[in-house]
C-alpha cells in the first residue's frame, strides 16, 4: 500500500528511553525505525543518569535506594526492572559513551555510591553516573571552591557559593569577564566558545589571574559541544586544579552531548531515526497493534511493525494529556492507564512540591512492561506508571534501563517467533 | 488587508494568523530550536527562532506596523518546527513576519529578480555561454552587488544552455501503463538536465512510465523572500498543471529538487495560507521526493536491485528542506543496497544558503559561517564527491568545499549501470 514502510520494530520517542531500546535493537540486528515528534527530554536535563536520589530521604547508596523504591510500590518500575538490568543498562551505556562521537569523555560512578553535585543555586543534588566534567563537583572532594560566571545568564556564582557555604563547603563567586558574541548567549553559545582552543586560553589567563591557591573551580556546564574531554582537560591542566560543570538551565550542554552519543549508536548499528513526524494513531488486530500512523509533510506515513516500542514521555511531553474535563488519556496509541486517579480522588495537592497523586499516572503494563491490551508494544521511559520521577531522582535510570529492557524483550520474542514462524 | 480575505480556496490573513499563533501557546520556552537553529548559532543578528518567533508574535498585532525586524535574518530553514517537542510551528510564524515586513518595507528589485527562476532560466538558457561568463566575470558581479545586492562571490550556477524539457519532449519512453508524473523544477529545467534525465532512465528502468507535464516554478523563492501573493499565484498555476495528470488515484507526482516538492507538500499550504485549496490539497498528497519513492518501493519489494558495485566513498548531506519531509533520510538507505559504496552521514546542519538567502549581499558572510561546520566535516570525511538531494545546497557546498556535488539519484543511476559504463 502507498505511504507504508515496513521494520522488524518501530521505536515511539526519542529521549533517552526511545534511544537506547533503538540502539539496542539495531545492535541486536533488528531493521528499527526511530519514529521522534520533536527533541526531548536529554535537551533540558543535566546529562546525569540518576537512578535514585530520595526515597524520600536522601539516597547515598543508589543500589540501596532501588530497592526502597521497589519495597514501597510493587507497582514501580524498577521492580520490574530489578536491578540486575538497571546494572546491565549502565554497563552498555559506559560502552557506547566510550565508543562515542567524542574522544576520551566518559561517565563515572555506579549503583553503590551517589555523587553530591552542586546545582547551580549551590544545593547539593545526589546523582549517579555522571559526566567526568561534572565528577570534581563531588562535595566529598570538595575543599575550598571558587564558582566562576562567564557572563551566561540565569547563573549567578554568588549564590551558588552562599549555598555552598551554608552546606560546609569554602565558597566564593566570581565573574570572568569574557568576550561573548552577544550579550545574552545561552549555554549552548558559550560552550562553542569554549571548543575553541585559542578563545578557550585566553579565558583561562584570565581566570588564573583571579584564583585562590587550593581553590578548586566550578564553570556552569559549557566546556565544549564538539569535544568536552579535551575542554574539560585543558582547562585542568592550564589551571593546574580540579575543573568541573555544574548544570545549567536549559539548552543543556551535557544533555545534547547525551542526545548525540546515544543518537551516534543508533546511527552506527544501523537504525533509522525520523525527526520531527509525530505519531498520532494506532491500528490494531485483537490485542495486537498493527501499525502506527505519523504525520509527515503531506501525508501519513504508516509504520508497520510487529513489534513496537512506546518511549513517548509523559505529561511533559505531551503524550499523557489531562484535559479540561479531567480525562487523562494516551494522546499516541490511546492505550489504557494505570494510576489516575477516581474521580472521586484528588489529582493534585496544594503544595507543589508534595506528592502529586496525578505524578504517577502512566501506560497500564504487565511485569514484562507489555501494554495492557497490546502484547507487542513494549511501554519505556516516562511513559511507564507507577514512579514520581522527578521527586525521586530517578528518571533517567527508569529511561535508560527500561529502554535497554524493551528492546531484550523485543530481541528475545523475535528470535522465538522466527523459530516458530520456521517450524510452522 | 490587500489579500486573502473572500479569495476562494485561502485562508484568509486572520484565519491563517489564528492556525499558526494556535501552536504558538504550546511553547514552554525550553529553547530546543535555539539548539538547532543554524543562523542564530552564526550571527547575533538573528536572535533566534524563539525570541523571533514564539515571543515577538505575542507583539505582533495584524494591522499595526511590525515590532520586530531581526526576523529578516531567519533564513526559513524550517529546523526550528522540525525540532520542536511541542509541536510549535515557529518558522512558519517568522515567514508570515517576515512578509509583513516585506508589505511593510517593501520589496527590494533584488528579490523581484532572484525569486523568479523561470524568467532567469528563460533569459539565461538561449544566451548561456554570455550568460555564463557574465556570471563569472568579476567587475560584472562587483557591478551587481553594488546595484542589486547580490553578493559578488555568492555561488552562481551554470546555464545548461538547454532545457530539460525539450529533452522530455523529444523522445518516447517505454508505455508501460504505469504512469507517473515528474516535477522537474527549475533547477533540473535550466540548470542541470542531465539530473532530469537520470530520474527519468531510473524511473523506467523500474518499469514507470514516466509523463512531463508542462510545468513552471513552484513559488518557493518568491515566498521565502515574504513575496506572498506572487508565490501563491505561482504554486497555484502549477498545481493546476500537475493535477491535471493526475488521471486516477493511483498516480502520484514525482520531483527530485527536494524543497520544491515540500513546497508542494505542505509550505505553500501552511505558510501561503493554502490549505483549503482542493487542488492543492490534492497535489500535496501525492507528491513525493524521488528518494522517498523509491524506498518505498523497495519496502514492497517493487524497486529493482540489480545494482553494481560502486567502490567509492561518499559524504550526504541531508538539507534541511529534506528533513523538512519528517521523513528520516531514505537516500541513506539506498545508497545501502548499492555494494562497495562508502558513506560518510554528514551530522552537521545546514550548508547556509537556503535558497537565496546566502546570494543576499548582506547574508553571504552569515551563509558561509553556516556552512563552515558542515564545509569542515566534508573536508575531514575523505570522499571526494557529495550527494545532496537540493540543488542550491550543491552549489554552496561546492562553492564551500571545492567538491562535486551530486543528487543521490546520481549514484542509483549509475549502480544500474544506466551511465552506459557497464
Amino acid at each position: 500500500m502507498r505511504g507504508e514502510l515496513h521494520f522488524d520494530a518501530v521505536v515511539i520517542g526519542g529521549g533517552t528511553a526511545g534511544l537506547v531500546a533503538g540502539a539496542r535493537l539495531a545492535e541486536g540486528g533488528a531493521r528499527v525505525c526511530v519514529v521522534v515528534k520533536g527533541v526531548g527530554s536529554t535537551h533540558l536535563a543535566p546529562g546525569t543518569i540518576d537512578v535514585a536520589a530520595y526515597t524520600p530521604g536522601r539516597v547515598d547508596e543508589p543500589r540501596r535506594g532501588l530497592e526502597q523504591l521497589v519495597a514501597a510500590r510493587p507497582e514501580h518500575p524498577y521492580a520490574a526492572l530489578g536491578v540486575d538490568t538497571v546494572s546491565d543498562a549502565l554497563q552498555w551505556f559506559g560502552e557506547r559513551v566510550a565508543g562515542g562521537p567524542f574522544p576520551g569523555y566518559r561517565y563515572v560512578g555506579d549503583l553503590e555510591r551517589n555523587h553530591m553535585l552542586p546545582t547551580a543555586v549551590g544545593g547539593l543534588r545526589p546523582s549517579t553516573v555522571v559526566p567526568e566534567t561534572m565528577a570534581g563537583g563531588d562535595a566529598a572532594g570538595l575543599t575550598r571552591v571558587c564558582i566562576v560566571g562567564a557572563r551566561l545568564r540565569d547563573f549567578h556564582p554568588s549564590l551558588c557559593a552562599a549555598n555552598l557555604s551554608r552546606a560546609g563547603v569554602v565558597a566564593r563567586g566570581i565573574d570572568v569577564d569574557v568576550q561573548l558574541q552577544r550579550a545574552d548567549d545561552n549555554s549552548l553559545g558559550l560552550a562553542r566558545r569554549f571548543d575553541d582552543p585559542a578563545w578557550r586560553a585566553a579565558f583561562a589567563a584570565q581566570l588564573a589571574l583571579q584564583l585562590r591557591d587550593e581553590e578548586q573551580v566550578g564553570l556552569p556546564a559549557v566546556l565544549g559541544v564538539a569535544d568536552p574531554h579535551a575542554v574539560w582537560s585543558d582547562l585542568e591542566r592550564r589551571l593546574g586544579r580540579r575543573v568541573f560543570e555544574i548544570p545549567t538551565l536549559p539548552p543543556s550542554v551535557p544533555g545534547m552531548r547525551l542526545f548525540e552519543i546515544l543518537r551516534s549508536a543508533l546511527r552506527g548499528a544501523g537504525g533509522r531515526i525520523v525527526l520531527g513526524s509525530a505519531v498520532v494513531g494506532a491500528e490494531r488486530e485483537g490485542g495486537r497493534i498493527t501499525a502506527v500512523r505519523a504525520e509527515a509533510s503531506g501525508r501519513e506515513v504508516r509504520y508497520v511493525a510487529p513489534w513496537f516500542v512506546l518511549a513517548s514521555g509523559g505529561f511533559a511531553s505531551g503524550a499523557l494529556e489531562l484535559d479540561s474535563e479531567w480525562h487523562t488519556v494516551d494522546r499516541v496509541l490511546g492505550l489504557p492507564l494505570r494510576g489516575v486517579p477516581g474521580p472521586d480522588k484528588p489529582r493534585f495537592v496544594a503544595d507543589y512540591f508534595e506528592e502529586q497523586p496525578l505524578a504517577r499516572a502512566g501506560i497500564a503494563v504487565d511485569d514484562e512492561l507489555r501494554a495492557e491490551g497490546a502484547d507487542n508494544v513494549v511501554v519505556a521511559g516516562a511513559a511507564l506508571p507507577g514512579a514520581a520521577s522527578w521527586r525521586e531522582g530517578s528518571g533517567e535510570g527508569i529511561a535508560l534501563a527500561s529502554g535497554y529492557h524493551a528492546a531484550r524483550v523485543v530481541l528475545a520474542a523475535a528470535g522465538t517467533g522466527a523459530e516458530a514462524t520456521a517450524t510452522a | 488587508m490587500s489579500w486573502g480575505v473572500g479569495e476562494p480556496g485561502m485562508a484568509g490573513d486572520g484565519v491563517l494568523q489564528e492556525l499558526l499563533r494556535g501552536s504558538l501557546d504550546h511553547c514552554v520556552k525550553c529553547t530546543i530550536c535555539e539548539t538547532a537553529c543554524p543562523v542564530s548559532n552564526a550571527t547575533p543578528l538573528f536572535p533566534g527562532p524563539k525570541y523571533a518567533g514564539p515571543q515577538a508574535e505575542r507583539y505582533r498585532v495584524a494591522d499595526e506596523p511590525s515590532v520586530e525586524w531581526s526576523v529578516d535574518y531567519c533564513s526559513g530553514c524550517g529546523v526550528c518546527s522540525q525540532v520542536c517537542p511541542q509541536g510549535v510551528k515557529i518558522a512558519e510564524i517568522n515567514a508570515q513576519a517576515r512578509n509583513k515586513i516585506k508589505r511593510q518595507k517593501g520589496v527590494p528589485l533584488r528579490d523581484r529578480i532572484i525569486t523568479r527562476p523561470t524568467w532567469l532560466g528563460r533569459a539565461g538558457t538561449p544566451t548561456a555561454p554570455i550568460a555564463n561568463f557574465s556570471l563569472g566575470f568579476r567587475p560584472g558581479r562587483v557591478l551587481a552587488e553594488k546595484l542589486l545586492g547580490v553578493h559578488r562571490d555568492a555561488p552562481a550556477p551554470k546555464f545548461a544552455g538547454r532545457r530539460f524539457s525539450r529533452w522530455a519532449r523529444g523522445r518516447t519512453g517505454p508505455r508501460t501503463g504505469r504512469r507517473i508524473v515528474y516535477f522537474h523544477g527549475c533547477g533540473t529545467e535550466y540548470y542541470e538536465p542531465w539530473e532530469g534525465e537520470k530520474v527519468v532512465a531510473v524511473l523506467e528502468h523500474n518499469g514507470f512510465e514516466v509523463e512531463v507535464p508542462k510545468q513552471d516554478c513552484c513559488g518557493l523563492p518568491l515566498q521565502s523572500s515574504g513575496l506572498f501573493d506572487d508565490a501563491r499565484k505561482v504554486v497555484l498555476r502549477l498545481a493546476h498543471a500537475l493535477a491535471e495528470h493526475l488521471h486516477d488515484e493511483d498516480t502520484i507526482i514525482v520531483g527530485n529538487a527536494t524543497s520544491c516538492t515540500l513546497m508542494l507538500k505542505r509550505e505553500a499550504r501552511e505558510i501561503l495560507g493554502l490549505e483549503d485549496d482542493p487542488t492543492l490539497k490534492l497535489v500535496s498528497e501525492r507528491t513525493y521526493d524521488i528518494c522517498e519513492l523509491l524506498l518505498e518501493l523497495h519496502d514492497r519489494g517493487e524497486l529493482k536491485t540489480d545494482f553494481k558495485p560502486i567502490d567509492e566513498t561518499v559524504a550526504y548531506h541531508a538539507p534541511c528542506q529534506q528533513q523538512g519531509h519528517y521523513m528520516g533520510k531514505p537516500a541513506l538507505d539506498l545508497f545501502a543496497l548499492i555494494p562497495g559504496l562508502e558513506v560518510k552521514e554528514m551530522t552537521a546542519r545546514c550548508c547556509g544558503i537556503a535558497g537565496t538567502y546566502g546570494l543576499k549581499a548582506e547574508k553571504y558572510d552569515i551563509a558561509m559561517e553556516v556552512g563552515q561546520p558542515l564545509f569542515e566535516q566534508i573536508r575531514g570525511s575523505g570522499a571526494p564527491t557529495v550527494a545532496c538531494d537540493s540543488e542550491t545546497c550543491r552549489w554552496q557546498i561546492t562553492h564551500g568545499t571545492q567538491r562535486p556535488s551530486v543528487h543521490p539519484i546520481d549514484y542509483l543511476h549509475r549502480a544500474y549501470g544506466l551511465d552506459g559504463s557497464a
